[in-house]
């Protein structure tokens, strides 16, 4: 942008692809179709408005940013929306500052605005941060001249049990509607009625189940959308912000944090464009309760001879716990960190597996998981940053195919930027799944024919067999993905045997980039932090002797003293510990439930000599532990999470740091006690070494070839299982948030209607799906599912697969009416 | 020599004036009646209460000495007309300056100053006042909340009838109270 004072003697040439226009006296080059109210703000001429938001396409609804405008000399007959319309070369733009028309304009619509708005600000959440009170203030009249009633509604209307309605404040500017329609692309929120009687709503039977409802919220210019967690807690001017990081998902999303008196009461997307851009999802918004949750550990425990979990102090409980430890080293000591880690945590349990346990048994993955899947992540993920693959790059991939990943259950962050993609620049995305979840159908390609078939994006697979699928794609797959393609693999991939080969074969054959999308947030931190049995920090392999030796150097430890075999994964060191084949336990954040083997793995919790847990709240391993030690929630320390990308997210504290510790600081310590150092006493200290380590030199490993699994074929009364965690559901940070789980999706059994019939099923009425360990009955929905498959939510209230059932993804399974 | 005179003069007119000396605690005399004294939170006629928790009190307070958190009306549960009420109320007279600004900013008429004034004590925690301390007492016709609306159906009539309320009832107008 050119700014000059002086037109008349201006002889510079307009730029390229630029236009020379006037504003407010002053001469601004703008690039060709720039919206006005955006030249003006990069003037720093404010025009008051609405409607206007960068991330929505124009609409002109609230008609408050009316400027003058000359065209060629001849003033235009009224005033004009700045938000509308573009700029176009030697218009002349007089906004509120030197136009008394434009003022005078605009003064008349607030005041057409305040009109049937009622004069509740002191009630209204959104009251000292209301961008209708502020211009109201600088743009309105002092007085209405509006003496008649004013319209009123019933209110607050809940519009789902999380956003409430509140008609009489809205201004009709339909940011809300807009997002839902644009950006998440799910419009349970429409504008009804026709004139004076014209408002927001929702469909009788339909409420605003979104899973990014949060974000109309926050852009409401009035307070017409509350959110019920948030309602009458507090002012803005109570409240301090900082700036957060989401612990939810892998998406690395930008948030606030707004605190008042130690007590989180909401947070708010933060505006990151190359992450989140403004919007996060649902669940990263309104899940924080777990902070002040009656479960909440605060003071380290140890069991006693009489078999209770005492309270006990931080010196007694450390004592104890190294004491332990120490004496299990001969036995045999396994990690497992547990994917909610920050890369300094992660970074803390690797360390300390391999110097103060001195084994390689570690790892990060409480869920699912396999050989192969460590074979993939060290030939395609380790030490990729992105630079690789980013946001952006995703953005701007011509196609991108989807495996073993529902995006909008399990990274929404990446969600929206498909779908953003998928509207704006026509990007194909396939999803390789089991039916056309919301997700698939809200990324596929307007293709402007009615017909579900002109767009499908689904390349079904039955559970088991994507492996086979993967490599045998229709050619038009195959053709889309070459030229640039990104294939996004989640890690439910490791529940199929050969999915990952497929998928490293795949890319191999297209050139497509691979992504790895997992659903947690400290997954990818712990890969590079080295909390795998196979991998160093850096991403060095354990079995290499120079990678060996770079890490003893770096760790100040004696040649030849890091264990060189490999260790063993999550289910491994169950395992052997359920033998006896390991004397103790380090647990970080992990539920057995979420494990392949939920019986197993309790069975090895039990048995084992010794087992240490470091967690935020009681849980099944805390039951079982005999040491407790509390942790650090990320609200109250510093740290950092890589996003899937590989992007370092770091965030500090938004609470008082003050009388809790993060994991690397507690296993510091308890290494101490065991007569061994980590230098991780800060998350600053953690992170400035993994930095100095630096990643492994030299190629990466070969991608692994594991041969393809072939599915399951149901018998009679059995179906193959399909299933994955939907967004809200009964997550462990999510607990105490009634109002967020009444967003929640309904827990339904899918299956397409000849599966229905076969087995007996009517749509809507129960069915039974068991195993020999359990049973689930939840209602019928038919979906277009592959024959002999049935889909369950992994964890939605009665739904809980693993737990319940015993099974998982490609599993066969009973099911009955 | 003169000046001896008139110096005693001075002490001995004084001893036939009126004695400015206030004799308190014994005599316990009434502040002015608009004197700022201790906060209280006014009722509507019927007993709820006309705080609705909006925090303008706080934030007009040059002080930071009240403290307000909202709470959520429901019907089960209501304590003031409308959606919204004072849940938490807390004035800290060790930071009060009795500026009377909070007075100004509330809006609904219901944070008033009565000219009470003993509020000295030993004891630091006791000077945060709570909404219990603060509340008007129950005058005749009026009903501990949470009770429904009475007066009304809505929040709208009690803003509306309330000049007429006052005047019935004069005892509830908190305009210029006495402590006696």
């Amino acid at each position: 942008m050119t700014l000059t004072q002086d037109s008349g003697t201006d002889t510079t040439p307009v730029p390229e692809g630029h236009v020379r226009l006037t504003i407010d006296d002053r001469v601004v080059d703008a690039p060709k179709g720039e919206l006005l109210i955006r030249t003006c703000e990069r003037l720093g001429i404010i025009v008051p408005r609405f409607c206007d938001h960068p991330l929505l396409d124009p609409a002109g609804a609230c008609r408050q940013c009316l400027v003058e405008v000359e065209m060629g000399g001849r003033p235009m007959p009224k005033p004009q929306a700045s938000c509308t319309m573009t700029v176009a070369d030697g218009m002349v733009v007089r906004t509120q500052h030197t136009s008394p028309v434009a003022d005078k304009a605009q003064q008349g619509v607030m005041e057409l605005l305040l009109i049937n708005h009622p004069l509740d600000c002191p009630i209204c959440d959104k009251g000292g941060e209301c961008p209708l009170q502020n211009q109201a203030m600088t743009n309105g009249r002092t007085e209405s001249r509006f003496i008649e009633a004013k319209r009123t509604f019933l209110k607050p209307l809940p519009i789902s049990t999380q956003v409430l309605l509140d008609r009489e404040r809205c201004v009709l500017c339909q940011r809300c509607t807009r997002f839902s329609e644009q950006i998440a692309g799910d419009p349970f929120i429409e504008l009804l009625e026709r004139g004076s009687d014209q408002q927001i709503g929702v469909a009788a039977d339909k409420p605003f189940q979104s899973y990014f409802s949060g974000n109309t919220i926050q852009i409401c210019p009035v307070g017409a959308l509350t959110s019920d967690a948030y309602r009458f807690r507090s002012r803005p001017f109570d409240l301090v912000s900082t700036p957060g990081v989401s612990e939810h998902d892998s998406g690395g999303a930008a948030i606030r944090i707004d605190t008042r008196r130690g007590t989180v009461l909401r947070r708010l997307a933060g505006n990151d464009p190359e992450v989140n851009e403004e919007w996060i999802d649902d669940r990263t918004r309104f899940a924080f309760r777990y902070l002040s949750s009656a479960g909440r550990i605060t003071r380290p425990m140890v069991r006693g001879a009489d078999g209770v979990l005492a309270e006990t102090s931080w010196t007694e409980a450390l004592t104890a716990a190294a004491e332990g430890l120490t004496a299990a080293r001969e036995g045999g000591i396994g990690v497992l960190a547990g994917g909610r880690l920050t890369v300094e945590d992660a970074y803390a349990y690797a360390k300390f597996a391999r110097v103060a346990a001195g084994t390689n048994d570690v790892d990060f993955r409480a869920r699912p998981n396999s050989a192969e899947e460590l074979d993939f992540l060290a030939a395609h993920v380790v030490g990729q940053g992105p630079e690789v693959l980013s946001y952006t790059r995703l953005e701007a991939a011509p196609a991108v195919l989807c495996v073993a990943l529902e995006p909008e259950e399990e990274a929404p962050v990446v969600f929206l930027r498909l779908r953003k993609a998928a509207q704006k620049h026509g990007q194909k995305v396939f999803h390789l799944g089991q039916w056309t979840t919301p997700a698939v159908e809200r990324t596929s390609p307007e293709t402007g024919v009615a017909s579900p078939a002109a767009k499908n994006n689904l390349i079904p697979a039955v559970p088991g067999a994507e492996a086979a699928v993967l490599a045998d794609l229709p050619a038009h797959v195959l053709e889309a993905l070459t030229g640039g393609g990104v294939i996004l693999v989640g890690e439910r991939a490791a529940e199929v045997p050969g999915l990952y080969s497929a998928v490293s074969a795949l890319a191999a054959r297209t050139g497509a980039t691979v992504g790895w999308v997992p659903r947690r947030a400290g997954d990818r931190g712990a890969l590079e932090a080295g909390a795998v049995p196979t991998l160093l920090p850096g991403g060095r392999p354990v079995a290499d002797a120079a990678a060996r030796a770079e890490v003893e150097q770096a760790w100040g430890l004696a040649a030849g003293s890091l264990p060189a075999t490999p260790g063993r994964d999550t289910d491994e060191i169950l395992a052997a510990a359920a033998m006896g084949e390991l004397a103790a336990l380090v647990v970080g954040g992990l539920d057995p439930a979420d494990l392949a083997d939920p019986a197993a793995a309790l069975a090895g919790l039990r048995e084992v000599g010794f087992l240490v847990s470091l967690e935020l709240h009681t849980s099944a391993v805390t039951e079982l532990a005999d040491v407790v030690l509390p942790v650090a929630p990320d609200a109250q320390r510093s740290g950092s999470y890589l996003n899937w990308e590989g992007r370092v997210r770091p965030f500090g504290p938004a609470l008082d740091p003050n009388g809790v510790l993060p994991d690397c600081r507690v296993l510091d310590t308890l290494a101490v006690e065991m007569d061994v150092d980590l230098f991780t006493q800060t998350p600053a200290a953690a992170a400035g070494e993994l930095t100095r380590l630096g990643v492994r030199s030299g190629t990466a490993p070969a991608a692994p070839a594991v041969a393809a699994s072939a599915p399951q074929r149901p018998g009679f009364g059995q179906a193959v299982l399909a299933s994955w965690r939907q967004l809200v559901d009964d997550g462990s940070l999510s607990v105490d948030e009634p109002a967020l789980a009444g967003t929640a999706r309904r827990p339904v059994a899918r299956l397409n209607a000849a599966t229905a019939e076969r087995l007996g099923l009517t749509e809507g009425a129960p069915a039974t799906v068991r195993t020999e360990r359990g049973a689930i009955t939840l209602p019928v929905a038919l979906a277009d599912l592959p024959d002999g498959v049935v889909w369950l939510p992994g964890n939605s209230g009665e739904s809980r697969v693993r737990a319940v059932l015993g099974a998982g993804h490609g599993d066969l399974v009973g099911v009955t009416a | 020599m003169f000046e001896f005179f008139k110096g005693f003069g001075v002490t001995f007119s004084t001893m036939f004036k009126k004695v400015v000396t206030e004799e308190y605690p014994e005599n316990f005399p009434p502040a002015a009646p608009r004197y700022h004294g201790r906060h209280q939170l006014n009722r509507h006629p019927d007993g709820l209460e006309k705080c609705v928790g909006c925090e303008l009190c706080a934030w007009a307070c040059p002080a930071d000495a009240i403290y307000v958190e909202g709470g959520n009306n429901t019907e089960e549960q209501r304590f003031s007309p409308g959606e919204r009420y004072g849940a938490v109320y807390q004035i800290n007279y060790l930071r009060c300056i009795g500026c009377g600004l909070c007075i100004e900013a509330c809006p609904t008429r219901s944070l008033t100053m009565t000219n009470f004034y003993e509020m000295a004590d030993d004891d630091r925690q006791k000077l945060i006042y709570t909404k219990e301390d603060l509340m008007a007492p129950l005058l005749a016709g009026m009903e501990q909340p949470p009770h429904p609306m009475r007066l009304g159906e809505n929040e709208q009539d009690y803003y509306v009838q309330g000049p007429t309320l006052a005047r019935k009832n004069p005892e509830t107008d908190p305009v210029g109270e006495q402590v006696v």
